[in-house]
């Protein structure tokens, strides 16, 4: 047990603001949010956010001059009930901190990137409202992350899990009510709830690890649980790591609960960088490195965990291939990199896998939001073009504009003859390298990165779990080459596709630059990706963040740089870059025109344009007989069942029965209501009689008298 | 000595001819004389008794019944005044404006 007597030491006590600053930020925008200009709501935001990175940058600090020592923070007494004593508290610690940094680093460039990109967003989609709501929820994001990061407990990290998925699924329906290209329509909503009740499988798994935790374990903090695990069969050990890997599956979008990510990306671009691509989705990884000491109890679990990531990260970098939509290739490949992660968490490399989230949290922040440069870029291009015809019109009358009208629509039936342009996809670009020089710039920084080329950030991370899983899993090795060939290959897909050859769209040509206030945040992710690397470099004395995990995870391994195994992966790149180059660089695609793979390929191709038909699949083995039960529970059981003949026919029928003709008809009219009316016409009668003896003779009284007295004495006398 | 039978028998016609005054007239004044009637029948019978028993409570009791009949009669003959001044008459069978 790590004693917390540091907490008078260094700037520990403020730990709790990790997560009031965010809450703050989002009372002040909740509350007075409405007085203020967007850059005004926009820069409270980013306070708060970048309050958050300012402490856990002092938190990192003093950890790091009280040498690393775990300190628990306590905050609240929370649930004390038998055995059962749950307290909020924060965990600092070396693991802790490097995720604190991450998500408020990433997270504030993120929130002031946002002021920019929404700006234009809420412009594009017509309701400027809802600019406040989009901060107020990237804060409560902020806040519940870092709640998840710095629980001390599971049940704690389990209510900022839960805080984690709430947001997710507010900023995925945050256009709820049309589609990403801004039709009135139910998908963006359809998509939230998707990823919601796709979360909810896999918190079930979580909370069944929980409660097998509680069960054997007596606890759920973690140095207790991890202290009495030893004690225990490893049995019990295998389940709680196998429940704990489906909620894993659930968050991190893992086989066979990935389906919601792809859909996720209806949400604004930068909630896709933030939650769905740096920082949310790898709350599975956190876990299994949080809980590494259980994981290496029990190898079987490891195994399962590292082919779960190893097939994910292959079976996703094949569906980012046949992708036309510019973010959806972003989302396969998110999915791809955090099965890289988890696989190495599985393996048992804790910091290779950490190693690779913290960069992939850099370069693929980086690729999002350069993604919605290059989207807003478009849009920029399609609202200066629709304005162009106007002017047209007023200008030169009649003949010209008309020609470039026919002209322009010509072209947009080209498109697939879909009349609504979309931004997004990749068919309707081309040759921005020349518009939008600075995003193509950042963009290809970003590419590189992921594609593992050396010196960027990638690079190094990604070699380090190639190397560990080509020293003790094989298998997994080779699904992960494959899946850094495909990674590269559609990378350089894009690339090609979104940046050379000749625009394919009016908008594309006119596609006009990002201001700096989106640009600027995307020079400092560009930098991260570029010398991200430098935290662990595979070579004597630079394993800075394997030194600084050594503090949480104790065993560490460092490995120096496998010569083989680097030049293997990087030549791999290369081939497919240059693969890319010959299909899409050397030809670029002209409109109107299909995929190249699409000949070669054959099925292949479409299958993997179609996701491998696995959404189809889910709707086909799981939804659409749930939806039938739903409709047969529903109609049958209870609407014709319960509803027509239980209640109304039984239940009600018996009742009016009962009511009308037995207790009314026969009870009540019959027997009460009878006898109360003899009761009435009874003493009617009888007063009726008596009243003639109330004659009021004076004399008839006398009478009544005499013969009373007569009586009563004759009784007296004949007793 | 005259037997206490005699008294008793006395008293017997005196009541009964009370009681059939108060039944058959319908003079309130006549009624009232058949009140006092039957009321010095009974303190005829008490005297008797009293006289038979050699005992002078009797004798106490019947002055306390001639005092209230005194204070009966005064209350009445009242009663009387007051009816005949609203009805100009005093025949009982007029008086039944409290039957029921």
């Amino acid at each position: 047990m790590h004693l917390s007597e540091a907490v008078n030491t260094g700037y520990f006590f403020l730990a709790p603001w990790l997560v009031f600053a965010p809450l703050i930020g989002l009372l002040i925008n909740l509350i007075f949010g409405s007085r203020f200009s967007e850059k005004g709501i926009g820069t409270v935001a980013s306070l708060a956010s970048g309050a958050s990175f300012v402490v856990s940058v002092l938190l990192a600090w003093s950890l790091a001059s009280s040498h690393g020592a775990a300190v628990t923070v306590p905050f609240l007494e929370w649930i004390h009930i038998g055995a059962l004593e749950l307290d909020w508290a924060f965990r600092v610690d070396s693991l802790s901190t490097t995720m604190m940094l991450v998500v408020s680093g990433v997270g504030t460039l993120i929130h002031i990137y946002a002021i920019g990109y929404m700006h234009e967003d809420v412009r594009f989609k017509q309701d400027p409202g809802r600019f406040r709501r989009f901060f107020i929820f990237l804060n409560l994001f902020i806040a519940m992350m870092m709640i998840l990061v710095s629980g001390d407990s599971y049940l704690m990290l389990f209510v900022g899990w839960e805080g984690v998925g709430l947001c997710s699924f507010l900023l995925i329906g945050f256009w709820y009510d049309m589609d990403t290209l801004g039709r009135p329509s139910w998908a963006n909503s359809n998509a939230a709830v998707k990823a919601f009740v796709t979360n909810r499988v896999g918190d079930f798994g979580f909370l069944l690890a929980a409660f097998t935790m509680f069960w054997a374990l007596g606890s759920f903090q973690f140095d207790e649980v991890f202290e009495a695990a030893h004690t225990v069969a490893p049995g019990i050990i295998v389940a709680i790591t196998l429940f704990m890997l489906i909620g894993v599956a659930g968050k991190s979008a893992q086989i066979p609960l990935y389906v919601w990510l792809p859909d996720a990306m209806a949400g604004p671009t930068p909630v896709s960088a933030l939650i769905h691509a740096a920082t949310m989705v790898t709350a599975g990884v956190y876990l299994i490195t949080r809980s590494a000491e259980l994981y290496m109890l029990v190898p079987q679990a490891q195994y399962i965990v590292a082919m779960t990531g190893a097939i994910t990260a292959l079976f996703a970098a094949t569906i980012a291939v046949g992708q036309y939509d510019i973010k959806k290739v972003l989302a396969y490949s998110t999915i791809s990199q955090l099965g890289f992660m988890v696989a190495a968490v599985g393996m048992g490399a804790f910091v290779a896998g950490m190693f690779h989230l913290v960069t992939h949290a850099f370069f693929k922040a980086l690729l999002f939001l350069s993604a919605g440069s290059v989207i807003l870029g478009l849009e920029r291009g399609h609202h200066h073009l629709a304005h162009g015809h106007h002017d047209d019109h007023g200008k030169s009358g009649g003949k010209a504009g008309k020609k470039k009208e026919s002209q322009h629509k010509d072209e947009e039936h080209g498109h697939d003859g879909h009349e609504v342009f979309d931004p997004g996809d990749m068919r309707n670009m081309g040759g921005l390298r020349k518009t939008m020089p600075v995003t193509f710039w950042l963009y290809l920084i970003g590419t590189l990165a992921l594609a593992g080329i050396v010196p960027f950030a990638g690079f190094w991370s990604k070699d380090e779990i190639l190397l560990d899983a080509s020293l003790h899993y094989p298998t997994v090795y080779l699904l992960l080459s494959i899946a850094a060939f495909f990674t590269a290959f559609y990378m350089g897909r894009q690339i090609w596709m979104v940046f050379f050859g000749e625009a394919r769209h009016e908008a594309a040509a006119h596609a006009e630059e990002s201001k700096p206030i989106i640009t600027v945040p995307l020079m400092v992710l560009a930098a991260l990706s570029l010398l991200g690397g430098a935290l662990n470099l595979p070579f004597e004395g630079f394993h800075t963040l394997g030194h600084w995990l050594e503090y949480t995870l104790h065993e560490v391994e460092a490995l120096p740089l496998n010569l083989q195994v680097a030049g293997i992966s990087t030549l791999l790149a290369l081939l497919a870059i240059l693969l890319s180059w010959l299909i899409y660089g050397r030809n670029p695609l002209k409109a109107g025109q299909p995929d190249p793979l699409k000949k070669p390929l054959g099925f292949l191709f479409t299958g993997m344009e179609n996701k491998w038909f696995v959404d189809e699949g889910y709707f086909a083995v799981i939804v659409n007989p749930f939806k039938k039960l739903s409709q047969f529970l529903a109609d049958v059981v209870d609407w014709r069942f319960w509803h027509d003949w239980f209640h109304e026919i039984v239940i009600a029928g018996t009742y009016n029965w009962l009511s009308t003709t037995a207790l009314n008809l026969y009870a009540d009219q019959k027997g009460i209501d009878a006898f109360a009316n003899w009761l009435g016409t009874a003493t009617q009668s009888l007063s009726a009689a008596m009243r003639k003896v109330q004659n009021g003779f004076v004399r008839s009284y006398a009478l009544s008298v005499l013969l009373g007295v007569v009586l009563i004495l004759g009784y007296l006398i004949v007793k | 000595m005259i037997p206490v039978e005699y008294y008793i028998i006395l008293s017997a016609i005196l009541f009964t001819i009370g009681v059939t005054g108060v039944l058959v007239r319908r003079n309130a004044l006549i009624i009232f004389m058949s009140i006092e009637l039957m009321l010095n029948a009974a303190n005829l019978a008490i005297v008797a008794f009293s006289s038979v028993l050699k005992s002078f409570s009797g004798q106490i009791f019947v002055f306390f019944v001639i005092a209230v009949a005194a204070a009966e009669v005064a209350v009445g003959l009242a009663l009387i005044v007051e009816i005949f001044k609203t009805k100009h008459s005093i025949d009982v069978d007029q008086m039944n404006s409290l039957k029921g």
